[in-house]
């Protein structure tokens, strides 16, 4: 999948981590937007082995795209903002 | 009196403004980092589109919301980034969960329940793959974030929200592949007419249709869905036309939805009861024309009162919140209570033709393949679940409780409305009659881990 | 109306047995349920199956539930998920192990066979245990099974066999002629010369409407359970002292228990109760350190009846010739269930049971009790 940054782009670029991995990212993406954007391709796997889910609906809603947030604790992708260094497991 | 307003929607905003106006300092719960709701949501700080970007038409709607939300912040027990997992009516009292990790307890004497919709969804093979979204999903993604859930996808579902996404995506440089409407043009025509009730909203409702087709996107109505493609991600669409005639459609990504369904899940447990509502064809919490439930003191306003739209939710927040002071013997604003009740008898009419112009297309999801996922947390079929009723499940619960259905992480948000099709079909009884599914505590997951 | 053999009142694990049981003998029975059959406790407890760390008095009937248990495909034709596992009792005290082998003693003396698992060994065999654990318990033949399917497959079974089950009929009239018991369900009468008081936490008044008032009190568990974890919890758990049990399904989710939710003086609803969540909630997390990451998606409650002596009554009326009772199951009744309707169905038939009963007896309620 392609998700495509299409407007709003001018804004300071950051870093992160995902799974020990350097990941560019904007501040003011969610962890689930700049996952995507990066090519991640999903953002947490199905427990009852149909694949990889990428969140569904955005807005923490459907509960589908929950990752570990080192430090923090689990959290939706879609709700939480990146943060400069923050290291996210994908589970 | 301590007065609790749960949503920063437009219906918790206008809820809101009231109470302030009357002297009264209510604790305002939202669960995002800022008010807004989804029409009017605002993009994290850092974000540079101006309101006419991101709102379009609705802008000076949200510049109006926006101005009352930051008015009403100072003015107000304002508490963002906290979501109420819980309610005990008897005791009334919320728990609440900040930042996702602090458990915390609001105390009530009313309450004043604002807490919006979501997408309503036709399961199809493949939609849990990623790069399928709803329509909301697909919609926030480019309000709230700036980018698409693809380059070139597919929109499939009805109503306002299919074309209005359209468009929203063509103009911010995307290329939708198809838009793929399951409602017929002459259930539209016909019930349009009663759409002349609020007649700006249906030109406005007409001149998206002109404006896609103005920018070559491919609108096809009367389809039907057949399945997503795609291994990781999303390769195609395979729809069939009015004609029976089979097409695939070649796309990165896909959203989909067919109306709204309230978020009422706390109203269920602050033990409101639900009806049917046959025009919606959502379970809607029991409320008089004023918003007041049938539990002492809960009121409830807005989408997830029953799919209203925008402007019911900020007339119905305000009436709401002067039931509530009423009640509590407080000032309240008699002119505007009548004046608020005129105008929500109106909007009332036009979102009846509206919700008949766009049907949740219960007969597909009836139909749907024995092995379609219906419930994506749990990943149980729709042959489970007609095992299910094949097992003695006369409604939806126990077919949860046979099935798994509607036992994930999201509670059934989303498996609830086409489960309960598939097993009224399989049980040959109207939908209705397989009731709906009882919500638990909480409402979204909450940590084991406790902070605070 | 509508004449029958044996009456039951109440579609839990104990009614739904007794009809089975004694449909396949031959016997005219109506079972009648108020909602859906497992509608109650049965249906939403935690499923454990366990004879570890029941009162000797109580054993006898815990084995021959067992027994039961093991044969429940064959019976109703369906497994219920039933997953002998091992139930792991941990000890996190010198004084909890010494409770631990205490009751080892006395299993064994019943011909049951717990096994303990010293300090060294739990660390080795349990690596995901904290060290606040520091030995247990193992009765490998108990276990855990679908709450939700236990009561559903034996009326299934019932049914075939015969047995006239019928939900959504709440008994709201209650009498005995001298020789038959009467009764009005749903706007049916029914009658006949057995009644099977099985109706869980208000079979209590079932008993006052013969006269055999019991000091009976609600009893709602609070129960919650996981997201779906790796899977790496092979046993059900429990602590000495009680107040936390968990187990971890082959899906992944943890579900776990401990302390009490509530429900409303007519009890049309239970609740969790958040305080009683967050105190397990911790005391999961102490035990199981990896739980930390773990998020709730769910909670709930049920109601069972509890007597202060925590028997259940169980056995023939003092009152009332032909009605037997069988309530109160205190929290354990899941596991007793399918034994409960083999009792019941022995004693109807054959006037004995070879479990011993007398602790279960409703004459144990002495007058002055009843007025505490
Ligand atoms: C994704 C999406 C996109 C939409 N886009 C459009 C559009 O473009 N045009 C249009 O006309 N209509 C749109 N709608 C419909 C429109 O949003 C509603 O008609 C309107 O926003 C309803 O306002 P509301 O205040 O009732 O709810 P909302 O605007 O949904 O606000 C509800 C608020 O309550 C909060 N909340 C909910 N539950 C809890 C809880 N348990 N704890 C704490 N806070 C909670 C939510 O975070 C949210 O901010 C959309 C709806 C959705 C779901
Ligand atoms: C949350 C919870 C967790 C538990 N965990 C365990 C466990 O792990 N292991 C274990 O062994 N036990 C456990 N228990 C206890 C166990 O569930 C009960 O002891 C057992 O299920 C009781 O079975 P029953 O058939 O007596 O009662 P129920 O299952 O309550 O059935 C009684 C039935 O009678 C019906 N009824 C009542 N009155 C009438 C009427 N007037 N007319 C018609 N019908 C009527 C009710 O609707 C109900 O369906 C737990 C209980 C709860 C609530
Ligand atoms: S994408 Fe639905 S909750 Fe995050």
């Amino acid at each position: 999948m392609t998700v495509t940054r299409l407007l709003d782009q001018d804004r300071t670029a950051i870093t992160f981590t995902v799974d020990g991995v350097q990941v560019p990212a904007k501040q003011g993406d969610t962890l689930l937007t700049a996952m995507l954007t990066a090519g991640l391709g999903h953002v947490r796997t199905s427990e009852f082995g149909d694949g990889g889910r990428a969140g569904f609906c955005w807005m923490g809603a459907c509960q589908d795209c929950w990752v570990l947030v080192v430090g923090k604790g689990v959290r939706r992708s879609c709700t939480t903002l990146v943060e400069p260094g923050i290291e996210v497991v994908r589970r | 009196m301590r007065i609790v307003v749960v949503g920063g929607g437009p219906a918790g905003i206008r809820a809101v403004e009231q109470l302030v106006r009357a002297g009264v300092t209510p604790i305002w719960i939202e669960e995002g980092p800022d008010g807004g709701g989804r029409i009017t949501q605002r993009p994290p700080p850092g974000f540079t589109r101006d309101h006419a970007a991101l709102y379009g038409a609705d802008a000076g709607r949200a510049r109006r919301l926006h101005a009352t939300l930051d008015a009403m912040k100072p003015r107000t027990d304002w508490r963002p980034d906290t979501l109420v997992w819980n309610i005990r009516p008897q005791d009334k009292v919320l728990h609440t969960l900040t930042n996702g990790a602090a458990q915390g307890e609001v105390a009530y004497d009313a309450l004043i329940l604002c807490t919006g919709a979501m997408d309503r969804v036709l399961p199809l093979p493949g939609w849990t793959l990623p790069g399928v979204t709803t329509l909301g999903g697909a919609q926030v993604a480019l309000k709230s974030q700036g980018v698409g859930i693809g380059a070139n996808p597919v929109l499939i579902g009805t109503g306002p929200l299919l074309w209005l996404t359209a468009l929203q995506y063509a103009k911010a440089g995307a290329k939708p592949a198809a838009v793929l409407d399951t409602t017929d043009f002459l259930t539209k025509a016909r019930f349009g007419a009663g759409m002349l009730w609020n007649l700006p909203t249906l030109l406005r409702g007409m001149g998206l249709f002109a404006q896609l087709k103005l920018r070559g996107v491919k609108l096809h109505e009367d389809i039907t869905p057949l399945a997503i493609e795609g291994v990781d991600g999303v390769t195609a669409v395979h729809w069939r036309d009015a004609a029976w005639k089979e097409h695939v459609t070649p796309c990165d990504a896909v959203g989909m939805g067919w109306g709204l369904k309230p978020e009422a899940q706390l109203a269920d447990l602050a033990g409101v009861p639900f009806d049917y509502d046959a025009t919606q064809q959502n379970w809607v919490p029991r409320k008089d024309v004023a918003g007041r439930a049938p539990v002492a003191g809960v009121y409830l306003a807005g989408d997830g009162a029953g799919i209203g739209g925008v402007e019911v939710a900020e007339l119905a927040g305000a009436r709401a919140a002067l039931a509530a002071l009423g009640d509590a013997h407080l000032p309240s604003d008699m002119a505007l209570t009548q004046h608020l009740d005129g105008r929500l008898r109106t909007e009332r009419r036009f979102r009846k033709a509206l919700e008949q112009a766009f049907p949740y297309p219960a007969k597909l999801a009836a139909r749907m393949e024995d092995s379609t996922s219906v419930c994506r947390c749990e990943v149980i079929t729709a042959g489970e679940l007609r095992a299910a009723a094949a097992a003695d499940a006369p409604e939806v619960n126990r077919a949860k409780a046979f099935s798994r259905v509607g036992m994930g992480r999201c509670q059934g948000r989303l498996c609830g409305t086409p489960a309960a099709a598939v097993l009224a079909k399989a049980l040959s009884v109207e939908v209705p009659e397989v009731g709906r599914l009882r919500g638990q505590p909480p409402v979204k997951p909450v940590p084991l881990q406790q902070v605070g | 109306m509508i004449q029958a053999d044996v009456l039951i009142v109440g579609g839990g694990g104990a009614g739904t047995s007794a009809a089975l049981h004694l449909a396949r003998r031959g016997v005219r029975v109506v079972l009648l349920e108020r909602g859906l059959v497992g509608g109650q406790a049965t249906g939403v407890n935690y499923g454990g199956v366990r004879q570890q760390g029941r009162h000797p008095a109580g054993i006898p009937l815990a084995r021959k539930s067992r027994e039961i248990w093991s044969r429940i495909r064959e019976l109703t034709g369906s497994d219920v998920e039933f997953d002998p596992s091992g139930h792991l009792k941990l000890a996190r005290s010198a004084a909890d192990e010494a409770e631990l082998l205490r009751w080892n003693t006395l299993a064994v003396e019943h011909g049951l066979r717990p096994r303990m698992i010293g300090r060294n060994a739990i660390r080795e065999l349990y690596p995901h245990f904290s060290d606040v654990v520091i030995a247990g318990s193992l009765m490998e033949e108990d276990g855990s099974a679908n709450p939700r399917l236990l009561a559903p497959a034996l009326a299934r079974a019932a049914r075939k066999a015969g047995a006239d089950i019928r939900e959504g009929h709440a008994v709201t009239g209650l009498e005995h002629d001298g020789t038959d018991f009467r009764l009005l369900a749903n706007g049916t009468r029914f009658a006949a010369p057995w009644l099977l008081n099985c109706a869980g936490f208000w079979g209590g008044e079932i008993a006052r409407q013969f006269g055999e008032a019991v000091p009976i009190e609600k009893l709602h568990p609070n129960m919650l359970v996981t997201e779906p974890l790796p899977y790496f919890l092979r046993e059900s758990l429990g602590v000495v002292g009680g107040g936390l049990y968990m187990r971890q399904i082959a899906r992944g989710n943890i579900i776990f228990g401990g302390g009490r939710g509530e429900s409303d003086a007519g009890i049309t609803f239970t609740r969790p109760r958040p305080d009683a969540a967050f105190e397990v909630m911790r005391s999961a997390i102490a035990v199981i350190p990896r739980l930390e990451h773990a998020m709730v998606i769910r909670s709930w409650s049920g109601t069972d009846g509890t007597f202060a002596d925590h028997f259940p009554v169980l056995g023939p009326s003092r009152t009332t010739p032909g009605l037997i009772h069988a309530f109160g199951f205190c929290g354990e009744g899941f596991q007793t269930g399918p034994g409960v309707g083999a009792v019941l169905s022995e004693l109807v038939m054959d006037g004995v049971t070879d479990v011993p009963l007398e602790a279960f007896d409703i004459g144990r309620f002495t007058a002055a009790q009843i007025a505490v």
